[in-house]
């Protein structure tokens, strides 16, 4: 079971090893001159007019939060998906089509709700 | 090599756990809130191997998936909202390390005397139930030529199609109770964000959110016209 995973562990290892070559490389290649103008922040080649740090508009928050219930959402449409074709014979199928179909209901009324206050719009 | 095969998991095993204990435990040592929000993200990945080294690949699958892709938006989102500065670097401990202390203690006794083989799971767990799948599956039958007979066969290493079966099945009810609570929590971040202030909010409201208010409400009308 584990060896299915083995792909997955190789391929970690080298995204390990991609970030830890480019770093040493541009450690042992690069040349070094620090001095306090070279690592002051700019934009385009002006000085910062303002503190990098401020508060952002709640709105952002907002859309995180509704791109997250949806995600979850999403998250159990997988594991359905996986099972219907081989399940959507007759009554079975009929089942399964039907709770997802109350499942996905449920939540189009939050989707119309959410549409109707005018959350997806960035005024 | 033999040898090397079979503690291959236990080596995994020891070497996730400890990342995942170390980076959660610089989670709340760090003091650059954007270092602790990252190093809760190398927790949640560690979690998510364990979870698939125990055969739970669906889970594993939703704890990346919503773990580290939507929770740890809102972390960082958090993280901007509150307009958190560097703390001082001085203090690690806090004045309430003692009752955290004993707090951890106790959670951590709770979870070694209820949380043990026979008290939340069977004593011989079956371990193949959450992993294998019985299926039919339609083949030619052999005494009639050309008609359909049906065969049951027994898949093994498919635990999404094993979870789907008992969550739309056994668990139906608490499925379909999921998507209430999600359509409740879409109220929610509605009514958390919302603009308009009523009546006692606007006496109450400091000063600059007011101003602020007007201001949109001034591009708002520059830019319908």
């Amino acid at each position: 079971m584990t060896h299915t995973f083995i792909p997955v562990l190789i391929m970690l290892i080298v995204a390990l090893g991609v970030g830890v070559v480019i770093l040493s490389l541009n450690r042992v290649v690069g040349r070094h001159q620090r001095n306090p103008s070279k690592a002051a922040p700019y934009e385009s080649g002006v000085p910062l007019l303002d503190t990098n740090r401020k508060r952002v508009n709640v709105r952002f928050y907002q859309i995180a939060m509704l791109f997250i219930l949806f995600d979850i959402e999403a998250a159990f449409l997988y594991p359905w998906a996986v099972i219907y074709r081989d399940a959507s014979h007759g009554n079975a199928g009929m089942f399964l089509f039907g709770e997802m179909l109350v499942f996905i209901l449920l939540l189009g009324v939050g989707y119309v709700y959410v549409w109707k206050k005018k959350a997806f719009d960035w005024k | 090599m033999e040898q090397l095969t079979a503690s291959m998991p236990l080596i995994v095993f020891v070497m996730i756990g400890t990342v995942a204990v170390a980076s959660s435990i610089l989670v709340v040592a760090m003091r650059n809130p954007v270092h602790s929000a990252l190093f809760l993200l190398l927790t949640f990945l560690c979690v998510a191997v364990l979870f698939v080294m125990q055969k739970a690949e669906f889970v594993g699958a939703v704890q990346v998936l919503v773990y580290a892709g939507g929770i740890m938006v809102l972390f960082l989102f958090v993280v901007m909202l509150i307009n958190v500065r560097h703390l001082p670097d001085e203090r690690v401990l806090s004045n309430f390390w003692k009752g955290g202390f004993l707090v951890g203690l106790a959670v951590f006794a709770l979870f070694v005397t209820m949380v043990r083989p026979g008290v939340y799971h069977d004593e011989n767990p079956n371990k193949s139930k959450l992993s294998t799948v019985r299926d039919r599956v339609a083949i030619n039958s052999t005494k009639n030529p050309g008609r359909l007979g049906h065969k049951r066969i027994t898949r093994h290493n498919v635990n999404s199609e094993a979870v789907a079966n008992a969550l739309y099945t056994d668990y139906l009810v608490p499925f379909e109770v999921a998507s209430l609570f999600l359509l409740v929590a879409m109220i929610g971040a509605i009514v958390i964000g919302k603009r308009e202030l009523s009546a006692v909010e606007e006496e109450t409201a400091p000063d600059y959110m007011l101003a602020r208010v007007e201001t949109e409400r001034e591009i708002k009308e520059a830019m319908s016209a």
